[in-house]
């Protein structure tokens, strides 16, 4: 079979990181390419290039059908017949279905008005097509988000798409939504266009997969047909690599004392989409380091949030043994909670104040007498996390915005760790930071435990949870799949549990 | 040289564009005449600012929050014609300013439980009393100004002097001088700076972003409510017309000023300043004889240029 799309010695640099190093692709028509790997290993950089997005660095080359392309933007991809479904969609929810489908193409009558007739009827034989019963004229806002994807779908459709790329099309979808898709998906490819399915699930890989490429730290590792391939070479593939050495050597600061019990937390859900999280069951002891992990979508951010009182939840937890009411984060912080989220700029910072106005915002009443402020005081303690933890800033009196992420990140544990909470969530805490920001930032965690805190660390960054967790929670579409301990747990056997 | 440093270091200041425009305005405005730069223009001038810029107190820590009040005129007249009621009906003094101060309360109430609490669009809860006020204003007065008897002391909240200074200009000042400590240096000021910066960061950083909105809406109508009483004692007649449209005007005054309609940015003093400028050019309009209806067009050219100068500023990466 002849290649669609050739990618040959693909690179593509970063100031600071060579996101791709020499990565050759072929995607034939009518086959279904699977591209694995660990969040980080550039699958990523690797669509947007292909989509248009960014530009490869000199030295590569592209060939659409033979013919070698640079591929200038989005719309000369699209125009080449490369289409992307990303994983935030990028539907309008207040237009109608066939609305969306004709965006900003949409057919015209002689008069210059739009024809719905046309429109519409395009859309319901597109949709068709599909094997699909969704109505063009309903607005999707009021469609699930699985009926959202496939509308998506029937865009990419209606371009004349030759290749289609699905970014874990499945991650946010209900089991009966993601066999849909996954038939769709066959389908189409059946009809001769070249699916490339991004994915993290084991067992959707092997169901839908002709062929197999796998991804890790920038490079092509492997590219297979699926009937050459298993499971387990698959994880080892994914994963195999020698654990950081700047990490260090694991100590534990686990007590036997259980701090926080937490027992049938259950998400009370307003809309039926994403993940649905329920019956989580789990200790948290004091000084212990508790690792939470989970493919995308597992619901590893939602358990947190609901502990933390900013979703609603049910079910019970206890701190020190008494029952403890948290509905807001405020409730969640009188506990002895603090929560560290994984979008700083958006959740975390306040990017227009200064680092210590971000600092003190979680401990404010320290430094106030009656309302006021103390400054000196306040500057004082800020001064002083600066330098303990290495931020780097020109003084305290910086805005947060035109510091870098790594030393945002420290602002954001820098005003956790003053308020001296006895249990500190952790969510991504070093995602889209350089790998000495990073060591840093273990090192300050296992400080904090060993001065008795208790820390439950969210990542998707497996190494990172087996090298600082003394022990593992693994969570798969919204339930506990696996408990590991230190000892137990590997990156196979984590995985295993995320995945299997 | 440490005063001239001090003095250079204020151009850092966020008020500093505003201040520069406003002694320019002057200055302009002194060389075409004489009459401007006097003792005498020059309070009588700082009084008929004064309203607009005590309202603009309460507008600029709404807008710091990320919200908006189009309440404030409706407030302001209300609480004069309920105050005015109070005399007509017998009631002292006292009683009848605490009557007009609790119409601006309960206005703040109102707009910060349907803003908090059932989780209304600021604009559209604010667009909502504000056409209640005026609706109750005409209903009360039916269109005929209410002039009851009033003391003599009451007068002097709106006529009087202290030394060459009119009363409502001290308290301006006194007010400025209290909510920029406030704004500044208490944990209060922080919060509402916080909860416009980034509502989600300061919520989960255990803020009560609610309380806070709650509170800068009852602080807004409240001290709008002030204003409207120190207007009916300067007048000593209650208009059934008093305060419409002065919300665009103390709007207008945070936004010259350097208020982000965004939210997270602006101050109290530069939001009186912003309405010190306006009194200026109204006055100006007035000594230069030129057209006053050519005064408005003349504020909108002020604002598009004050905040535009502000946005290209902060574009250049100098700090804001």
């Amino acid at each position: 079979m002849k290649p669609f799309l050739e990618m040959i010695g693909i690179s593509k640099t970063f100031p600071g990181v060579k996101a791709l190093d020499h990565v050759d692709l072929h995607l034939n028509s009518g086959e279904v390419h699977v591209l694995a790997g660990e969040n980080g290993a550039g699958k990523s950089t690797l669509m947007k290039i292909m989509t248009g997005v960014l530009r490869a660095d000199p030295g590569g080359e592209i060939r659409v059908e033979g013919e070698p392309v640079v591929i200038k933007n989005p719309v000369h991809a699209r125009s080449l017949g490369i289409s992307i479904i990303y994983q935030e969609l990028a539907v309008v929810n207040n237009l109608t279905v066939a609305e969306n489908v004709f965006l900003a193409r949409e057919p015209l009558l002689p008069t210059g008005l739009i024809d719905r007739t046309k429109m519409n009827a395009d859309t319901r034989a597109v949709l068709h097509e599909l094997g699909v019963e969704i109505d063009p004229e309903a607005m999707v806002g009021t469609l699930s988000i699985g009926q959202r994807q496939l509308i998506e779908i029937a865009r990419a459709i209606s371009y004349n798409s030759k290749l289609i790329i699905m970014d874990e099309p499945t991650a946010s979808l209900s089991h009966h939504e993601a066999s849909t898709l996954l038939r769709m998906s066959r389908k189409l490819a059946a009809q001769g266009v070249g699916i490339v399915f991004i994915s993290h699930k084991l067992e959707e890989i092997f169901e839908i997969a002709d062929r197999v490429t796998v991804l890790r730290d920038g490079r092509t590792v492997d590219t297979r047909p699926v009937s050459e391939m298993t499971s387990d070479l698959l994880v080892r593939l994914m994963v195999d690599r020698e654990l950081d050495q700047l990490f260090g050597h694991h100590i534990s600061h686990a007590t036997d004392e259980v701090l926080m019990s937490v027992r049938n937390l259950t998400e009370k859900r307003v809309k039926d989409e994403g993940v649905f999280v329920r019956d989580v069951d789990f200790d948290l002891r004091r000084g212990e380091v508790l690792g939470f992990f989970g493919l995308v979508g597992a619901g590893r951010t939602e358990v947190m949030e609901m502990i933390f009182g900013s979703r609603p939840h049910s079910g019970e937890i206890s701190i020190n043994g008494k029952p403890a009411r948290i509905s807001s984060p405020s409730d969640a912080i009188e506990h002895g909670l603090g929560f560290v989220t994984e979008d700083r700029q958006s959740r975390g910072l306040v990017l227009g104040m200064s680092v210590r106005e971000n600092f003190s915002l979680t401990h404010l009443s320290d430094y106030c007498s009656l309302d006021f402020v103390n400054r000196r005081k306040e500057t004082a303690a800020c001064a002083d996390y600066i330098r303990a933890l290495g931020i780097k800033t020109p003084s305290p009196e910086q805005k947060v915005l035109n510091l870098s992420g790594g030393n945002q990140q420290k602002v954001v544990l820098a005003k956790w760790a003053a308020r001296r909470p006895q249990i500190l969530i952790v969510d991504e805490p070093t995602r889209g930071i350089d790998i000495g920001a990073k060591a840093e930032v273990h090192t300050l965690l296992g400080k904090m435990a060993e001065e008795g805190m208790s820390i439950i660390v969210v990542s998707s960054d497996l190494p990172e949870i087996l090298a600082i967790s003394d022990r593992v929670i693994v969570l798969k579409e919204g339930k506990i799949s696996g408990e590991l301990t230190r000892e137990n747990a590997t990156q196979e056997s984590v995985m295993l549990a995320a995945t299997g | 040289m440490r005063v001239l440093h001090q003095l250079l270091q204020l151009r850092h200041m966020r008020e500093f564009n505003v201040l520069i425009a406003l002694i320019l305005m002057g200055l302009l405005i002194s060389l075409f005449t004489p009459y401007f730069l006097t003792v005498s223009n020059l309070m009588g001038v700082s009084r008929a600012f004064s309203l607009t810029a005590i309202m603009s107190i309460g507008m600029v820590m709404v807008i710091i929050t990320g919200g908006i009040d189009l309440s404030v005129g409706s407030a302001m007249g209300l609480a004069g014609l309920i105050t005015a009621l109070c005399f007509d009906a017998g009631y002292s003094q006292y009683a009848a300013v605490a009557a007009g101060l609790g119409v601006g309360l309960a206005f703040g109430l109102t707009n910060g439980l349907l803003i908090t609490a059932i989780g209304l669009p600021p604009f559209i809860a604010t667009l909502g009393t504000l056409s209640i006020g005026r609706g109750l204003m005409y209903m009360i007065t039916h269109g005929v100004p209410l002039t009851p008897e009033t003391p003599d002391s009451f007068s002097f909240l709106g006529q009087g002097y202290v030394g060459p200074v009119p009363v409502p200009v001290v308290i301006l000042l006194v007010l400025t001088l209290i909510f920029t400590v406030i704004m500044t240096r208490t944990r209060f000021g922080r919060h509402v700076y916080a909860t416009g910066g980034n509502e989600n960061a300061a919520r989960l950083s255990g803020v009560k972003v609610q309380r806070v909105k709650l509170a800068v809406y009852v602080l807004s109508s409240t001290i709008s409510a002030l204003a409207g009483v120190i207007a009916f004692s300067r007048y000593l007649s209650a208009e059934p017309a008093s305060g419409f449209g002065s919300e665009l005007e103390v709007i207008a005054a945070a936004a010259i000023g350097g208020a982000s309609l965004a939210g997270g940015i602006g101050s109290v003093l530069g939001a009186v300043i912003g309405a010190a400028l306006i009194g200026e050019i109204a006055n100006g309009v007035v000594l230069l004889n030129i057209n006053t209806y050519a005064q408005q067009a003349i504020t909108g050219g002020v604002i598009l240029i004050a905040v535009s100068l502000d946005v290209l500023r902060n574009r250049m990466g100098g700090r804001g």
